[in-house]
């Protein structure tokens, strides 16, 4: 593999739940409950999972904008995990992030210009006239307009406004950029462009992607690996290509099964999962799948499976099969 | 075409208009269809193009002011609703036609148990004791595979999930037995996981019940699985209308092309970097300022000169496939 710029170690974050008068704790969110994964440089990681299974804490605990329980994170080496406010300063250039709804990030009273350029200002890189060349710049890089940099947030329509979010990450030039669903909030044909801008803008600057997304077949377009995650776990991670074609898990499997394809001559839509997904406050021992897996021995619901490596870099945390998960029997 | 009796609905020419402070628009302009029993009518379209206004003009249920049903008939079961008065139309709103809505949360009374909404719904329009009508209620739940479902029955909506609260709304829509009933984004609030179960349950029920299906996506592998029959629109219009085969083996309307082009897919093994899309360029116009001619014209690759200057007509090519493109003709060379 390539050279690493991010590695997590072992990531946790629990959120405590606390009801009645005096607050007490009445029980644990696992939001995210060990998970380690690295990023290559250059390398688009995918991360997949339905809503609560904690990828969205695993991209703002790669930030640090929550602070993890437990685990390690290192950037470009540098263990980020404990840093100081201000020690942690000159790494933030180092990762950016652009959010699912940029309706919401986004201050509506401030000009798209001032949007973009903030980020430089903010970190003494550019003041006055070069501020105003290099955001005019930035503007052009993510197909807008420098003209429209006067306009207001509300000025712009969705799509326009992801490329808006997408300049303001790309001003400090990052290694890093975590997009946590960036395109699931567009219209189908303004989802392409925006998917095609961020591959574009990878080619060319070389940066990294932590990509998280519930939508399994953008996350097969932009990634170059791909993790899914299931109530705080990863329960499989390997190259795309070997995913897509070969899933061992048998949530992976579910969830492939599950994405309607656009061709009515395809095999009909068969639901492989029953019930819905459990709680992360109290989520099933063993492995959290065996409530709703068509497979599940009396093993599963005891012990915890682990990521093991089914060959090729493949891993999957599942017990069938010594571990080594269930070979695809779908096609 | 059928035999007659078997339509449920007929729509011709329905146009709504909202009056808005920056002007008229048209958000449904001069669209027709028809819906057989049974049969599943999908209608798609990105934000705006006016697929969600076709439904609630059909409800009955445009806000008013600023929109308004301007033109058109809605032929229910040989009823034409837009004739009715609001109370004729409210016996047959939840009854003989039905709806639900994309999140199941903001349409469900937060304060009421699940069991008693359905109640309401079904003393509404039945003569029933509040006894029957809560068994009715029960029998529901079951039909839509809730487990437990006399328990459910006297639970709030917030202690079921968006799965369940989904389950829930379509037994409320079904429990008069509808010959309409309309899905607006039915399973895009739902996980992957939870659609597929919610689609295959709606479309059991379809074939069970025999009703005729409205459902209305912006997603076209939805469309694929579900749909015998497709509406395409753009910008209030109607561009395209075809069964589902012959629309995905070969659309007519540049925009159906594009939009087929752009959907993600999992790609083709062996393909290891990431992979552009193709995509369409520009933005859906505003309703307000609509170009002359074709509304799509400005982003087509394939727009020529007559384009922009006059709306295409929408044309039969024939199995009951019609497009309105001035080059629907040549399509498949010049594409």
């Amino acid at each position: 593999m390539t050279e690493v710029l991010l590695e997590v170690t072992d990531l946790k974050k629990h959120y405590p739940v606390r009801a009645g008068v005096l607050r007490r704790q009445i029980g644990t969110v696992h939001a995210v409950d060990g998970v380690s994964f690295s990023v290559g440089v250059g390398e688009t990681l995918g991360l997949v999972g339905e809503s609560g299974c904690g990828k969205s804490t695993v991209a703002r605990s790669v930030l640090r904008l929550v602070e993890p329980t437990s685990g390690q994170i290192r950037l470009e080496g540098e263990d980020i995990t404990h840093l100081s406010k201000s020690a942690l300063r000159p790494h933030r250039r180092s990762m950016q992030i652009v959010f699912q709804d940029p309706f919401a990030s986004l201050n509506p009273r401030m000009t798209a210009g001032d949007i973009v350029g903030e980020p430089l200002f903010v970190h003494g890189l550019a003041t006055g006239k070069a501020l105003e060349a290099r955001t005019a710049q930035l503007f052009e890089q993510v197909g807008l307009r420098p003209d429209q940099m006067r306009s207001f947030p509300h000025q712009f329509s969705g799509g326009q406004r992801q490329r808006i979010c997408i300049a303001r990450a790309l001003a400090l030039g990052p290694r890093l950029i975590v997009c946590d669903e960036p395109v699931s909030a567009l219209d189908v044909s303004i989802q392409a462009q925006v998917i095609n801008l961020l591959i574009d803008l990878q080619r060319e600057h070389g940066f990294s992607y932590l990509f998280i997304a519930h939508d399994l077949a953008v996350v097969a377009h932009i990634s170059h690996r791909v993790a899914v995650m299931y109530l705080g776990r990863i329960v499989e991670i390997s190259d795309k290509d070997e995913l897509f074609r070969n899933p061992r898990h048998p949530y992976t499997q579910a969830l492939l099964a599950s994405v309607p394809v656009a061709n009515p001559l395809a095999k009909k839509l068969v639901p492989l999962v029953d019930g819905d997904v459990p709680s992360p406050v109290n989520p099933p021992p063993g492995c959290a799948f065996h409530t709703r897996c068509r497979f599940a021995m009396e093993r599963c619901r005891i012990e915890r499976p682990v990521l093991v490596d089914a060959g090729d870099g493949h891993r999957v945390a599942c017990l069938l099969n010594e571990g080594t998960g269930r070979p695809n029997a779908m096609s | 075409m059928a035999d007659k009796s078997d339509l449920v609905l007929e729509v011709k020419g329905l146009k709504t208009v909202f009056f808005t402070n920056s002007g008229l628009f048209q958000a449904v302009d001069d669209v027709s269809f028809t819906v057989k029993r049974g049969e599943t009518l999908a209608i798609v379209g990105e934000s705006g193009c006016g697929k969600s206004v076709t439904a609630l003009s059909l409800m009955r249920l445009v806000p008013d002011p600023p929109g308004r049903i301007v033109g058109g008939s809605v032929m229910l079961e040989g009823t034409d609703l837009l004739a009715l008065d609001e109370t004729e139309m409210r016996a047959v709103r939840g009854n003989r036609i039905s709806m639900i809505f994309q999140e199941p949360m903001t349409s469900l009374n937060p304060v009421m148990r699940i069991g008693d909404q359905i109640v309401e719904a079904v003393r509404l329009h039945r003569k029933m004791s509040k006894r029957e009508a809560q068994d009715v209620a029960v029998e529901m739940l079951r039909l839509v595979r809730i487990p437990e479902p006399a328990r459910r029955a006297r639970e709030y909506p917030h202690q079921l999930s968006g799965g369940m609260r989904q389950r829930a709304m379509i037994a409320m829509a079904l429990a008069c037995r509808p010959a309409l009933l309309i899905a607006d984004e039915p399973t895009t609030a739902l996980d992957v996981t939870i659609q597929a179960q919610i689609l295959a349950l709606i479309l059991d029920l379809q074939k069970e019940l025999g009703t005729g299906l409205v459902l209305i996506t912006h997603d076209l592998g939805v469309v694929a699985q579900t749909a015998q029959r497709v509406i395409v629109m753009y910008a209030g219009r109607k561009v395209e209308e075809a069964s589902v085969e012959a629309l995905f083996a070969a659309p007519k309307h540049p925009y159906t092309r594009g939009l087929m082009a752009s959907i993600p897919t999992v790609p083709a093994p062996g393909v290891v970097a990431p992979a552009r899309l193709n995509e369409i360029p520009g933005t859906v116009p505003s309703l307000v300022r609509l170009p002359k001619g074709c509304a799509f014209a400005p982003r087509c690759k394939l727009a020529i000169k007559r384009c922009e200057a006059e709306y295409p007509p929408l044309i039969d090519w024939g199995g009951g496939h019609l497009a309105a493109c001035w080059r629907a003709a040549e399509i498949a060379e010049v594409a």
